[in-house]
């Protein structure tokens, strides 16, 4: 076992990570750990832009992005962080400019924008061009900038270090973090990390579903250990399902498509959302657009041999267009599918996107323990976390957004507090049993499921039963399936048993999050019986304030990977915009 | 030294069904780990898989089905992370970005594809290489927007064909396709190699930066852009279709004529 020792510890370097790392490195002495090498995160994924009211093309302002923010999240939204993080983006979009980032640029040779779903001029009356872009990769850009900043700053990165715990340590106040545990991958070695402040930046975890946008990695092992601590996850049942997903595939075609004007249609050629969104049609949020393309299958008007998709339309586009705003997606297409953009239409379909829920924060990014009080010296930010600015349903762009907002927060905040302490607090006795522990039942012989296996038939079953509609039948389904899944994965074989890069270890480590956070998504979506934003109940097809306008907590009762949830609510905090009907 | 998957390493049990379509392809990889073994050798696996598989996928499929010791990373399985850089069938390629129906035989006969680890680095496990000398080289050359004086309160202004100027650089994923595809690199490991100096062009060529000449000082150097000898493998290599060999050019041509 090694011992290191730091003021701040930044677990995961995708944007969220990398954007705190820039901010507490400045100020106190920072690592950041990541499982990955810093630019492989997926945050270089993401497309389409990064929404500010900077009005450089036409009339905006950031009160108009707030209420989209809060109308586009279904009321689920905590308005005084969305009021937050509108009002910042502004500067959060400068900060990355004056960093380098090559946003494209209008004639006069300022940032240019965007349309993008759910993004309106005066609370709703026509899409408006806020979204702030590198052509269709404005995410890779993002998180070279932030990596390029980092090298700059001298950020000490930890590469390839998996982090499995954190340390909690009791106090007469309750606990507080005072460091991490991480499984380094190149050795096998477990290193204990002591800290004041440690900011969890993990991000997603869509790999529970099989169909879906996100990346290998995206395993949701920072909301995993937070919940296997006993603290809680907030609104796990919001998952996002992007509209627009290569058919079969998953992978992400940007939103931007249909904000530079693309159109979604079904087998007959139908502009069919001009009938379920008919002010902005094709630009409606994500849930809205996503449950429209299933609907539109379900009712037998999808197109292909199987009428299992809807087509996205961007021939009249034209090439030079495709070519220069929308490059990588164009090369998506004809890439995976064989399909060329510029002269015929792509097959999509919804791809799991992105986890509205996460780790429960104040605008701060300290983690709550329950409704009220926090864990001093533990911090989150970005897809991991829960501020919550996305709600019910994330808008377009917000994310990356969110993760410069709140990353830069949770940097600042988790510095000034570490440099606030005059020491170090003792870490807990054996900081590093559990996760010795946990690598040696991985490694030693005790069945011969194969991890593979096991994962396979949780995404099959989350697609199948826990995706953009829901019902009480389909979800009790998934429950039982998920449950039945924990008890095999008790009796997995790990075939590698060496301490080298065991990635096969890995692997069976990423899974057992994979099956906590698939069951706490089913039970949140089984007791929320109403339809609001991202989560869709065939059976309770309304929204119901009176009994769910609220937040929902999800806390692990004791150790076992197969241990009860217990479900607690929070309320919803209100500035100044009344639940109204959602129509676009 | 070919051996066969069943003498390698123990299957990991049944294997799942063959999807309809599917074809049998041999993959051969370069393994090794140090933690075990002596030397580097090959092994051959016989697997199903469809036309619109990506290579990774064959690769997943020996991982989870078969030998659950063979190494290597991936992360976003579609061409953007960079994480997935390998020698396939003796190019420099990502294992997402290469479909199997681009590499199947014709005719009824069985294809083979070869797979080792990127040339140039040291090898950790299998295909799985460090990464760190890359990373220094890139580290090496400020690839950061270098700027003095005040800044301005809104966005530093560019115009359209300032921006246009660097935008094929601005696409680099840092995979090290071109740097280990370089047959300078593979002699002389001190040389920055394509990718580094990609990156250095990315800012040389951004209006908005006054690092030009710090960066040009340093591949002015012995192990600088000089080493290039217009091989064009780089460019071949890179997934993003970076004009890697141009972009050195460039560079050597700013520092011929001191100016950018």
């Amino acid at each position: 076992m090694q011992f290191h020792k730091y003021d701040v510890i930044i677990i995961g370097a995708g944007g969220a990570g990398m954007r705190a790392a820039i901010e507490s490195g400045q100020r106190a002495r920072t690592a950041v750990l990541t499982k990955l090498y810093p630019t492989r995160s997926h945050t270089g994924a993401a497309q389409g832009g990064m929404c500010a009211a900077l009005a450089n093309v036409e009339e905006d302002n950031w009160e108009w992005h707030t209420f989209d923010t809060i109308k586009g999240g279904d009321y689920l939204v905590d308005q005084d962080a969305a009021e937050i993080m509108a009002k910042e983006a502004i500067d959060a979009v400068l900060d990355l400019e004056k960093m380098g980032l090559p946003f494209n640029r209008t004639p006069e040779g300022k940032i240019d924008q965007r349309r993008f779903g759910g993004h309106t001029r005066n609370h709703g009356e026509a899409a408006v061009r806020r979204a702030c872009y590198a052509a269709d990769r404005t995410g890779h850009m993002i998180l070279q900038t932030l990596y390029q900043n980092c090298v700059k700053h001298g950020i000490e990165f930890f590469n390839e270090f998996y982090v499995l715990d954190i340390c909690l340590t009791e106090t007469e106040n309750g606990p507080v973090c005072t460091g991490a545990v991480a499984y380094e991958l190149a050795t096998g070695e477990i290193h204990v990390f002591q800290a004041k402040s440690v900011v969890f930046a993990t991000g997603g975890f869509g790999k529970v579903f099989k169909t879906t946008s996100n990346a290998h990695t995206l395993t949701g092992d920072g909301m995993g250990i937070v919940f296997r601590k006993g603290l809680p996850l907030e609104d796990m049942e919001f998952y996002q399902f992007h509209p627009t997903g290569l058919a079969g595939l998953g992978i992400l075609l940007t939103e931007g498509a249909r904000g530079e004007g693309a159109i979604l249609r079904n087998a007959s050629g139908e502009r069919f959302m001009e009938r379920y969104a008919p002010t902005i049609k094709d630009l409606a949020p994500r849930d809205i657009v996503a449950r429209s393309m299933a609907l539109e299958v379900l009712e037998g008007r999808g197109a292909g041999p199987n009428k299992d998709y809807v087509l996205l339309d961007c021939t009249h586009l034209g090439a030079e267009v495709l070519e220069t705003k929308l490059p990588d997606i164009t090369e998506f297409a004809r890439t995976y599918l064989a399909v060329d953009p510029v002269v015929e239409p792509v097959p999509v379909y919804p791809t799991a996107h992105y986890a509205m829920g996460g780790i429960p924060t104040n605008i701060h990014g300290e983690v709550l323990r329950d409704n009220d009080n926090v864990v001093p010296g533990l911090y989150a930010a970005g897809e991991c976390a829960c501020v919550s600015v996305h709600g019910a349903n994330r808008l377009g762009t917000n994310s990356l957004l969110d993760i410069n907002v709140f990353g830069r927060r949770a940097g600042i905040a988790a510095a000034e507090y570490a440099n606030s302490r005059e020491s170090h607090v003792d870490l807990p006795e054996n900081p590093a049993a559990s996760v010795e522990a946990q690598v040696a039942l991985a490694l030693s012989e005790h069945g011969q499921e194969r991890v593979a296996d096991i994962r396979t038939e949780l995404q099959a079953t989350m697609d199948a039963n826990a995706s953009v509609y829901r019902t009480e039948d389909t979800l009790k389904t998934a429950l039982h399936d998920v449950q039945t899944l924990k008890e095999r994965y008790a009796h997995i074989s790990v075939q590698d048993k060496g301490k080298r890069f065991n990635t096969d270890l890995l692997e069976a480590v990423e899974l057992g999050f994979l099956l906590e956070l698939a069951e706490v998504l089913v039970h949140g979506a089984l007791a929320r019986k109403e339809s609001r934003g991202g989560h869709a109940r065939e059976d309770y097809p309304n929204r119901d304030d009176t009994n769910f306008m609220r937040h929902s907590m999800f806390y692990k009762q004791g150790d076992g990977l197969s241990a009860d949830i217990r479900m607690d609510y929070k309320p919803v905090t209100f500035t100044r915009y009344k639940p109204m009907e959602r129509k676009y | 030294m070919t051996a066969t998957a069943e003498t390698t390493a123990g299957s990991r049990g049944a294997q799942p069904p063959v999807p309809d379509g599917a074809v049998t392809v041999t993959v051969k990889i370069r393994r090794f780990n140090p933690e075990f073994d002596d030397e580097p050798r090959w092994d051959s696996f016989d697997i199903p898989a469809l036309p619109s598989d990506r290579v990774l996928n064959l690769l997943h499929h020996i991982k989870w089905y078969v030998d659950g010791t063979l190494t290597f990373r991936r992360s976003c399985a579609h061409g953007i992370c960079g994480s997935d850089a390998m020698r396939i069938n003796g190019v420099n390629r990502l294992a997402c970005k290469v479909l199997l129906k681009d590499l199947l035989q014709k005719g009824d006969k069985q294809t083979t594809i070869t797979i080792e680890p990127i040339k140039g680095l040291p090898v950790h496990k299998d295909l799985l290489v460090d990464m760190e000398p890359f990373f220094e080289a890139f580290r090496a050359v400020k690839p950061y927007l270098v700027t003095y004086g005040n800044e301005p309160t809104r966005e530093r202004i560019q115009s359209v064909a300032d921006r246009e100027r660097f935008d094929d650089t601005t696409k680099c994923i840092l995979c090290a396709c071109c740097t280990t595809s370089c047959p300078v690199y593979w002699t002389e490991g001190s040389y920055f190699g394509p990718a580094a100096i990609v990156n250095a062009h990315r800012f040389i060529f951004d209006s908005r930066d006054e690092g030009a000449e710090e960066r040009l000082d340093i591949l002015n150097d012995i192990d600088g852009v000089w080493r290039c000898r217009t091989t064009f493998n780089c460019t071949d290599a890179c997934p993003r279709g970076i004009q890697v060999t141009k972009a050195i050019q460039e560079v050597k041509r700013a520092l011929l004529f001191k100016r950018v």
